[in-house]
């Protein structure tokens, strides 16, 4: 069976149920493709075991060049393309130079991590986001398992597995 | 943290200030008295600094000034933590916050200082306040005399009001005396309703709290404000800076919860306090990480502004700490320990949620705002024969050992945990 195509879900109405099912099926070693939820459910990406996220890396970088953006355009400018004496100071004064080098480290690391964060979730403008589930932008919560990645399991007993963990709803879903 | 079983933990626990802890206590306090005793004797016998005649406003220095300064230093500095630890506690009532509730004990507790610090306060200013502050010369107010100052003569009123200019500065000290009675009346009131939550429960205890912590907070906003004019930023009287009072604030304010964070991390480590995990200890790394970014962001306000406007009555301040050999290293010092280290050490979760990286911070924290109150009386006191040697470092750690013992001995005395606090399950399931 091809991957990423057939999916079975698990429909959960409720988030302290989906928090124990979650673990409850990852214990019976079934591979959980991704839950999707109305809202953000506190504790769940820890009981799905992802790692965390190295976003903040990214933003510490981008605000490093930021950093290092702002101070070298400014010393270049001031010091070395057009000098100009401002209030008395030299024209290398570095205390001038940090609220503009500030404002350059917040943009640049906010920007930089947005656009991290869109490129690394595959959040582009274009992009035709796969619907499991209509109800899991309203009030219901979707467990969805990708059955080419739980090949050593039978279907049937995946589905029991979902329904003993509390979902009401057990469905197929297939995408082209 | 998905399984919210029933806690059982143990409401009653009371903190055991042992013998031992306050034999290693005593012993800092000790050894701080005796740094200070040579810091004393090194000053009497003149070693240590050059005496010239003639300096600091025409009168020749003399070693106790140096003693008072540090008297002053101390003062403030501790008034402040005591002070800003109550501030804190209301906070978490007017703000309505749960996750802090076993740490309230902690904040109430380092207003027990406050009695104390009051006492000592008016008596040193009594004591010493002739020669800390320069606006207390009668002679800057009579239009005959050479030494006439037209600029302290307009903003005498503001201290020595209904008396005479230059006579005794009744104005102050009955600023003094009001917003030490009033903090400490507050503290009371925040201890007997604690009192009486734990013995009766219910939720109308916490909205008394409530009640009683805005109207604190209200008095705070201005008596910590004109605190920090009258006792800092008026011993350089003829400078001022319109934010000197949140500047002085949050300096207290990154030390306050520093201690807090550091006595937290004392009673964990001591087997207390077992429902503190490590998102408590997180969102107090927060807020020390946070807090000393806002402390940077005041500093540098006040400084860039003078800097770039160098309007010459703004700047003295500021040039007579950079340019001096004595204090100007100390600037760079200041800014160090309470901001990069703080912001570069604390970037990061794991440090914030590690009490190891924050026992380290913290302690740092602490001292580094002691240089800063030490930049912001030293200069103006004591000119170039200031300095940090024997009698600021002893100094330093008898207040330390002094407040830290009443503050724990307070902490003793009643439950560590507010039991009937209605937020209690709540702080249980904090997780960030």
């Amino acid at each position: 069976m091809e991957k990423d195509t057939h999916f079975i879900l698990g429909v959960y109405d409720d988030e302290d149920v989906l928090l124990h099912a979650v673990e409850q099926v990852r214990g019976t070693g079934v591979k959980i493709h991704e839950v999707y939820s109305p809202y953000p459910v506190h504790g769940l990406e820890h009981v799905l075991g992802y790692k965390r996220s190295r976003l903040p890396i990214a933003a510490f970088l981008f605000g490093m060049l930021g950093t290092t953006l702002a101070l070298t355009m400014q010393f270049y400018m001031m010091k070395f393309d057009w000098p100009m004496i401002i209030g008395g100071k030299n024209h290398a004064a570095f205390p001038d130079f940090i609220p503009v080098s500030f404002e350059l480290t917040v943009l640049l690391a906010s920007f930089g991590m947005v656009s991290v964060f869109m490129i690394s979730s595959n959040l582009k403008p274009w992009a035709q986001p796969r619907i499991f589930d209509l109800r899991s932008t309203d009030d219901k919560h979707i467990m969805a398992i990708d059955i080419a990645n739980n090949s050593a399991i039978e279907v049937d007993q995946i589905k029991e597995i979902l329904r003993s963990s509390g979902a009401t709803e057990v469905n197929n879903k297939s995408f082209e | 943290m998905a399984h919210h079983g029933e806690q059982h933990y143990n409401l009653e626990q009371r903190f055991d200030f042992t013998a031992a802890t306050k034999k290693s206590i005593m012993t800092v306090l000790v050894i701080g008295a005796i740094i200070l005793g040579i810091g004393i004797i090194l000053g009497m016998t003149g070693v240590g600094h050059h005496e010239e005649a003639g300096e600091a406003g025409g009168h020749a220095f003399h070693w106790y000034e140096r003693l008072f300064a540090n008297l002053w230093i101390n003062n403030v500095f501790f008034t402040g933590i005591a002070l800003v630890g109550v501030f804190f506690f209301a906070i978490q009532f007017a703000a309505q916050a749960g996750w802090s509730t076993p740490l309230l004990r902690i904040m109430l507790s380092m207003g027990s200082w406050l009695p104390i610090a009051g006492i000592l306060m008016i008596a040193s200013f009594f004591l010493t306040g002739h020669s800390l502050f320069h606006w207390w010369h009668a002679e800057l107010f009579d239009p005959a005399s050479p030494e006439y100052d037209s600029i302290i003569d307009g903003k005498g009123a503001f201290f020595f009001w209904p008396l005479a200019k230059g006579s005794f500065p009744v104005f102050y000290i009955a600023r003094m005396v009001i917003f030490f009675g009033f903090w400490v009346f507050f503290i009371n009131k925040f201890k007997q309703i604690s009192a009486q939550e734990d013995q009766l429960g219910g939720t109308s205890h916490w909205f008394k709290m409530r009640s009683w912590s805005a109207y604190f907070l209200v008095f705070f906003a201005v008596s910590s404000s004109i605190s920090a004019w009258d006792w800092v930023m008026s011993i350089d009287t003829h400078w001022f800076s319109t934010l000197f009072g949140w500047y002085v604030f949050a300096s207290w304010l990154v030390t306050a919860v520093s201690v807090i964070t550091l006595i937290t991390i004392f009673l964990k480590g001591r087997g207390y306090l077992e429902m503190v995990n490590q998102n408590h200890i997180h969102d107090l790394g927060k807020f020390v990480f946070g807090f000393s970014i806002f402390w940077t962001y005041l500093w540098f306000s006040q400084f860039l502004l003078i800097y770039y406007a160098n309007i010459p009555e703004e700047s003295v301040y500021f040039v007579e700490r950079l340019t001096s050999d004595v204090y100007g290293p100390f600037i760079f010092v200041n800014l160090g320990l309470n901001f990069f280290l703080p912001f570069l050490v604390l970037m990061t979760r794991d440090a914030k949620r590690h009490g190891i990286f924050l026992k380290v911070v913290c302690s740092i924290l602490v001292v580094g705002h002691w240089v800063d109150f030490f930049l912001m009386v030293q200069p103006g006191t004591l000119g170039h024969n200031g300095g940090i040697g024997f009698m600021e470092v002893g100094m330093f750690l008898v207040f330390g050992s002094a407040a830290a013992l009443v503050v724990l001995g307070a902490l003793s005395k009643t439950n560590l945990i507010a039991k009937n606090h209605p937020m209690l399950e709540e702080s249980y399931h904090h997780h960030i």
